[in-house]
């Protein structure tokens, strides 16, 4: 971040001095500092990043959902944008999960603004979170037995034979 | 409509012994369609008498898929999608759209369009925060300022037809800039605006502002605490009503809003009436940010050179062969994106608007997530309502600003 106050080197090397090896990988896409953390430390590192006092990024702005079928174990992903307000931080932190158990713990404990967030995030992707007090349905009816944003649903009926789109990538 | 309930049903609710008539509660739908909600909201209530003892929403009532239907378009066709966002505010949403992208292909954006595109932006945001504050206004009870100010924002609509042809789902400009120039007509149209609109807005406030009927009405009508605020995750101006100065173009200044002098307006209380002052003043900021980047105005073109993206001149189409390449590679969505994941924000007409993209060089993205505000600050509802009566129940979902497109994309 141009006019922030904390360096992307410092927040990792803390992290990484904190957390050590459930800190696997960072990169910095376009300057936003982006970490991968496993699935057991993730809890643990947003209310450290929340509480430590050198740090302080308080602020979450977006949970969100991502599905990558061809990772076998870990099709499912969970990222978190967060910002520290007061050092003008940002970083993104990713975690992934396998298809067959997608139980993540939840963080309404630390921000109630998580509540919708993680239901979005169930509601299209059927990410688990644990702890979670009122896990249901949001955006989509309640009786609805899929999670719609998967990759496997296609947005255009695959059955479709009048239409060949060879020619154009789709 | 309303359904009778026992004092028996809700024997564990702690809070309802000293405080009930008669012993009965009853349960109210507000919404899912009343004038009262301006828009599809359904919150359920249990109310004694008129006091609300607590409220439960329901949203999803217009979702439209966007963020799927968004896996299998070409980029330069998603920006329709985020029109129907925040309606009230659309040109908002398409350029924030359109940064985004421009900083995945790190497309350098001449400083003429970047002005260019903050009069078009706070021109928007005056749109929305008129709509807001007027029908603050209305749920009051003063119909009057409602009338006078959407004619003002009739003519904010005549500039954005004058621009893209279209008023409400604006999807105005293009990856990369403007389609072209503004007319001489919009610019006569907005220095008629600049002229006559600030007298106007006077006599708007003037109404309202130390009216102690509106004052009575709306001071400590859904309130909410700076730090309660801010585990909500609210932004915009429903957060500096409550005394944060978060503002995500001072933060992160995109499109030049470095080079403009304005101050960020913040309340104390978090009230209806302080969000509704930080719009009025941020009505009075954005005017001032219009005339200076028309007085600072640039000379260059209206569009950087991004010939993947941008279409060419349609006589060069025809008689060039290049620029029918790129014409077709454009309209057929052909256009090669770099592998990449961006999260981009700006402000929108009710705060953090973020768009975060993951493309793996495909023609669609692979993943494209809105940060909407409404959904995310609308979470905090039933606890500003509660222990209110019915009457601040709907002025705090007013001033609040939530909009149904945004809250259920």
């Amino acid at each position: 971040m141009a006019n922030s106050t904390l360096s992307n080197e410092t927040v990792y090397s803390k992290l990484k001095e904190k957390f050590g090896e459930a800190i696997s990988e960072s990169q910095e896409p376009f300057d936003l500092l982006t970490v991968e953390v496993s699935l057991a430390e993730i809890h643990n590192v947003i209310e450290w990043l929340k509480n430590e006092p050198s740090l302080q990024i308080n602020y979450l702005t977006l949970i969100g959902g991502i599905h990558y079928p061809e990772n076998t174990g870990r099709e499912l992903g969970v990222t978190y944008h967060l910002h520290s307000l007061i050092h003008n931080f940002r970083i993104r932190l990713k975690t992934f999960l396998s298809i067959e158990n997608p139980t993540i713990p939840t963080i309404t404990d630390l921000y109630i603004g998580a509540n919708w967030m993680e239901r979005e995030t169930f509601d299209f992707y059927g990410v688990i979170f644990s702890g979670h007090t009122n896990l249901t349905r949001i955006l989509n009816e309640d009786s609805m037995d899929y999670f719609p944003m998967r990759k496997e649903f296609r947005l255009e009926d695959g059955t479709r034979e009048d239409k060949d789109d060879r020619f154009f990538g789709r | 409509m309303s359904e009778k309930l026992t004092k028996s049903d809700f024997e564990s609710a702690s809070y309802l012994s000293s405080e009930t008539i008669d012993g009965d509660i009853a349960t109210l739908n507000l919404g899912p369609t009343h004038p009262a909600t301006h828009g599809i909201f359904q919150n359920i209530l249990k109310v004694d008498g008129e006091k609300i003892l607590e409220a439960t929403q329901t949203v999803g009532y217009i979702h439209r898929a966007f963020e799927k239907i968004a896996e299998r378009r070409p980029y330069n066709q998603i920006t329709t999608l985020t029109d129907r966002l925040n309606y009230c505010s659309s040109p908002i949403n398409n350029i924030g759209y359109h940064m985004t992208i421009e900083k995945l292909i790190g497309c350098e954006i001449p400083k003429r369009v970047q002005y260019m595109r903050v009069i078009i932006m706070e021109l928007a945001r005056i749109a929305d925060h008129l709509v807001c504050n007027s029908v603050i206004g209305v749920d009051t009870g003063a119909l009057t300022g409602f009338t006078y100010m959407f004619q003002q924002r009739e003519k904010i609509y005549d500039m954005f037809e004058e621009v893209c042809g279209a008023r409400l789902t604006t999807n105005l400009g293009r990856i990369g800039g403007f389609d072209h120039e503004f007319s001489p007509a919009f610019y006569s149209k907005l220095e008629d605006f600049l002229k006559e609109f600030p007298a106007l807005f006077a006599e708007f406030d003037n109404l309202l502002t130390r009216n102690r009927i509106f004052m009575d009405r709306t001071i400590n009508s859904g309130p909410i605490s700076a730090e309660r605020a801010l585990e909500y995750s609210f932004s915009g101006p429903n957060l500096r009503a409550a005394g944060v100065d978060y503002d995500v173009r001072v933060m992160n200044p995109y499109s030049s809003y470095e080079d403009f002098d304005f101050i960020i307006p913040v309340g104390s209380n978090g009230d209806t009436y302080d969000r509704f002052q930080v719009r009025q003043e941020e009505i009075r900021q954005s005017l001032s940010i219009i005339r200076q980047a028309l007085d600072k105005m640039p000379e260059g073109p209206c569009h950087a050179d991004v010939p993947d993206f941008f279409l060419p001149p349609k006589q060069e189409v025809y008689e060039n062969m290049e620029a029918l390449i790129y014409h077709f590679k454009i309209v057929m969505g052909e256009t090669p994106v770099p592998v990449g994941e961006v999260y981009h924000s700006v402000e929108g007409g009710n705060g953090e608007l973020g768009f975060y993209l993951i493309s793996d060089g495909g023609r669609s993205p692979y993943r494209l997530q809105f940060r909407r505000p409404c959904f995310i600050y609308y979470q905090a509802y039933p606890e500003m309502i509660t222990g209110q009566t019915i009457s601040d129940a709907v002025l705090t979902l007013s001033s609040m600003n939530v909009i149904a497109g945004e809250l259920d994309a």
